[in-house]
């Protein structure tokens, strides 16, 4: 079990997503420069969230100029899971491996709270194991929006990984914490091997978070 | 050669900062406000044979970074 967890300046998250994998696989993943330009062989490859570039023009915008993106997106197209959480999901929308945009939060404000979600499509290899799965958002721009033509294709093609839900799996306005359209809170690629989610699973990962729900998520990846 | 390039958000797409800038104005006193976009402007100075050239450089430079076109429109002046 080879893993890779990308890092750019500003990012925060990458050594709770390294622990979180250490902890559930029992592989140290390799941490990996921004500025590097390539990966080894690799299982999975996580961006993780931070703030990379302090969100200069869009979130993510910058990063994904990056020069280890160029492999990431190469990468991708061969098939090997990607996970972006947060900026990260950010990154892999601005790098073009996922459709759509992520728009400031309708209500205006940084939300940072726990929500629930739970996955429309549940064949994929993230979201196989999750049922309806509490975990943290912490993130200003995370209002998920597509065309409608766009949207009609994620739908046609089980592309929605994660909608904002209520305790009993419900799915509704009062459940969407962001404005995001169609509650959506996580989106796949056409091949289902690309995942942007904006839900932290590495700070629901272990007792000590309070929450161990987002563990599913990399026990769907690295078992 | 200076350009100058608006971005601003598709006419379809909800502008929540817009909305708020709007109802401040309107609390101060300028009721007769219809709507209000908000969005970016970037200037760029460039070395470029003429402006054609110029402006299809900038138009990549939009597309490849600085509009998200799911999103945003931009306009893009030369001088």
């Amino acid at each position: 079990m080879k893993s890779h967890v990308i890092v750019f300046p500003g990012s925060n998250c990458d050594r709770d997503v390294a622990v979180a994998i250490k902890n559930i696989s029992g592989h140290q993943p390799q941490m990996i420069w921004h500025k590097e330009t390539s990966i080894n062989q690799s299982d999975l490859i996580v961006v993780p969230g931070g703030f990379s570039y302090g969100d200069y023009l869009r979130c993510g915008a910058m990063a994904s100029t990056s020069p280890i993106m160029q492999d990431v997106v190469k990468k991708a197209k061969e098939g090997v899971p990607v996970l972006g959480i947060c900026n990260g999901f950010q990154i892999l929308i601005e790098s073009g491996l996922l459709d759509g945009a992520l728009m400031r939060n309708s209500s205006l404000s940084f939300i940072c709270r726990d929500i629930l979600i739970k996955p429309k499509n549940q064949s994929s290899v993230f979201t196989k194991k999750t049922q309806v799965a509490k975990m943290p958002i912490a993130h200003n721009e995370g209002n998920f929006f597509v065309t409608s033509e766009q949207l009609k294709k994620i739908q046609d093609n089980d592309q929605i990984a994660f909608q904002y839900c209520d305790e009993n799996g419900n799915v509704s306005e009062h459940s969407n914490p962001n404005g995001s359209l169609e509650n959506i809170a996580g989106i796949l690629n056409e091949n289902k091997n690309v995942l942007g989610m904006m839900p932290h699973p590495e700070r629901a990962a272990e007792l000590a978070h309070g929450c161990e729900d987002g563990k599913t998520i990399f026990e769907s990846i690295l078992n | 050669m200076l350009a100058k390039i608006y971005i601003t958000l598709k006419k379809d797409v909800l502008d929540p900062q817009g909305s708020v800038i709007a109802n401040s104005l309107k609390s101060l006193g300028f009721n007769n406000i219809e709507d209000v976009r908000q969005g970016k402007y970037i200037e760029i100075k460039l070395d470029s044979e003429n402006e054609e050239s110029a402006n299809k450089q900038i138009n990549e430079m939009c597309e490849k970074l600085l509009a998200n076109l799911v999103i945003e429109d931009y306009k893009v002046e030369i001088d």
